[in-house]
């Protein structure tokens, strides 16, 4: 038997639920709002809440910038390419490891999950070295590799999580009716384990879009990804509010849909199994 | 022989990612251990010499490092202290029936999403600001003075801007395990005549304990690099006051190019992160067992 529940005590969480909302959401939404504004309105004080004059200037001015495209395909083509280079990777390892487990299977995914605890400073300086040398500062080569490592154990984890749940037994008649490995892979496997793959793959473009450590210090002005194109508004006398908006609006837009519509499978994904 | 077949084929599909995984970890490791052992600065080259401990004993010893270890610690400790309460708070109100529940809860999980120079650079400059950001105005709207943030309060700034990117995480953690809490118990507890605290304290809250584990940890290990945040809003100032360990050693390696210096702070940051990591890897793998 469910509790009952009055309209009044409804009521009273709905006021509540909807101003904690509005609250967290609200530097979101400022920047969305401060994005359609003239820059003289930006700053203005009082603020402006939604009677200013509503313009597409600053969209314009962000995309005629020359190099704001560059940044966005580079956003694209790191956080892609490192996902899908981790998949390749990842999918089979996980692939062995839920289905021919061994006694050191366990072993292997939690040294794989300690790779990640390692904070990224305490390799900054090889790697940057490294990236000097090899002529890979500021190329998307470079992060493209740094973000699939980065990236690599919570991949082969979360397709882990998910491999695990699909039932050997179908696997072993396929083989039984002669499947060989690959056509077990492509016909049996891969079907039943598209959405797993899937949610893997939409939480790791957005981890590896908004990853602001490696993009900040590996990049100049050439493989430069929106984070840091972002970073370069910081200079003091630089206030651009409403162009910052509106380059900030373009570049969290995407994610954040993204984001919504993987946010079942994000608690899972984010503490690796731990929470469900 | 199947299976002996199989075996083989099982570790060759493992092996590129265990292998790419290895050389990833250990050879940055292994050199920057080694630069930590030698005089090295990228302004001087041809003068790298072995040097045994003074690099680390410079590290550990330079006042600048125990500022950024303090801020380190506040600054995880106080975004902590905030996500945790705040998430347990905001995960017990939106696990209760209202209208609007799934739109409410896209809008609170939102800050995750945004990048961290993004929600730097808004808040600093849309909402902190000291003459035209929003507080500013709603300060003097009441008849306050309004707070300069960066400069009144540099290191709690820092925090709160991490707190709302990360107060999503933590939310939306704990509103799936309290889902998952047994509501025929609360019944029960409430026919017996527990009240609501009561209710929390004994039921919710140890209900929770797992999840507020996980919470903490994997936090943890992110908090403690913050980097971006730090990097667009202060550049560590003023002073030392928002210069937590992870900027102390990349200003170091990538302002000052001293190599040696740096990897030996780089390693502090590696002892001080494995001893987070022990406790989460053990969590971790007490719930693999299950």
């Amino acid at each position: 038997m469910a509790r009952a529940v009055t309209t009044r005590r409804k009521l009273v969480f709905t006021i509540l639920g909807w101003s904690i909302g509005f609250l967290i959401f609200f530097p979101i939404l400022w920047t969305f709002l401060t994005s359609f504004k003239t820059e003289g309105a930006a700053v203005a004080t009082p603020p402006q809440f939604l009677l200013f004059d509503w313009t597409l200037e600053n969209y314009h001015e962000v995309q005629s910038r020359s190099d704001y495209g560059k940044h966005v395909m580079n956003s694209i083509v790191i956080s892609v390419g490192s996902t899908l280079l981790g998949l390749v990777l990842a999918i089979p390892a996980a692939w062995a490891m839920a289905f021919s487990p061994t006694k050191r299977t366990k072993d292997i995914l939690m040294w794989m999950l300690s790779t990640k605890m390692m904070p990224s400073v305490g390799v900054l300086v090889p790697l940057y070295l490294i990236f000097r040398d090899w002529g890979l500062l500021d190329s998307r080569l470079g992060l493209v590799a740094v973000l699939t490592m980065i990236n690599l154990p919570i991949i082969v984890w979360m397709l882990y999580t998910y491999f695990k749940e699909i039932p050997g037994e179908i696997l072993e008649a396929a083989r039984m009716d002669g499947a060989s490995l690959m056509k077990e892979i492509v016909y049996v496997l891969t079907p039943m384990a598209i959405p797993g793959i899937a949610s893997t793959m939409l939480l790791n473009i957005i981890l590896a879009w908004n990853e602001a450590f490696w993009t900040l210090n590996l990049t100049a002005a050439n493989a430069a990804p929106l984070t840091a194109f972002i970073a370069s508004y910081s200079s003091p006398e630089g206030l651009f509010w409403a162009k910052l908006s509106a380059a900030s609006t373009m570049a969290i837009a995407p994610i954040l849909i993204m984001g919504w519509f993987s946010q079942k499978q994000l608690v899972r994904g984010l503490t690796l199994g731990a929470v469900k | 022989m199947a299976t002996l077949q199989t075996r083989a084929t099982a570790r060759i599909m493992m092996s590129p990612a265990i292998i790419l995984l290895f050389l990833w970890m250990i050879v940055p490791l292994v050199m920057t251990l080694y630069f930590s052992f030698l005089r090295y600065n990228l302004l001087m080259p041809g003068t790298e010499e072995y040097v045994g401990f003074l690099n680390y004993q410079y590290f550990l010893t330079d006042p600048a490092f125990f500022t950024a270890l303090g801020n380190t610690l506040l600054l995880v400790g106080g975004t902590l202290l905030i996500t945790v309460i705040g998430g347990i708070l905001l995960a017990i109100v939106l696990d209760q029936p209202f209208w609007g529940q799934g739109i409410v809860r896209l809008l609170v999980i939102a800050p995750f999403f945004v990048m961290p120079t993004v929600s730097a650079l808004v808040w600093k400059n849309m909402l902190m600001h000291p003459v035209n950001g929003l507080f500013a105005w709603i300060a003097r709207s009441f008849g306050f003075q309004p707070v300069d943030w960066f400069a009144q309060v540099p290191l709690l700034s820092i925090v709160l801007i991490v707190a709302w990117q990360w107060l999503p995480f933590a939310t939306l953690i704990l509103l799936t395990a309290l889902q998952s809490l047994d509501g025929e118990q609360i019944e029960a507890a409430e026919m017996d005549g527990a009240g609501p605290l009561s209710r929390f304290i004994y039921l919710v809250l140890p209900h929770l304990a797992r999840a507020i584990t996980v919470v903490i940890l994997i936090e943890t290990i992110f908090l403690l690099s913050v980097f971006a945040e730090i990097l667009v809003t202060t550049n560590g100032g003023p002073g030392l006051q928002t210069t937590n360990i992870a900027y102390l050693i990349y200003s170091q390696a990538l302002l000052q190019f001293d190599v040696g210096g740096a990897s030996a702070g780089g390693i502090v940051a590696v002892i001080l992160a494995n001893i987070v990591a022990v406790f989460l890897i053990r969590l971790i793998g007490k719930n693999l067992e299950r």
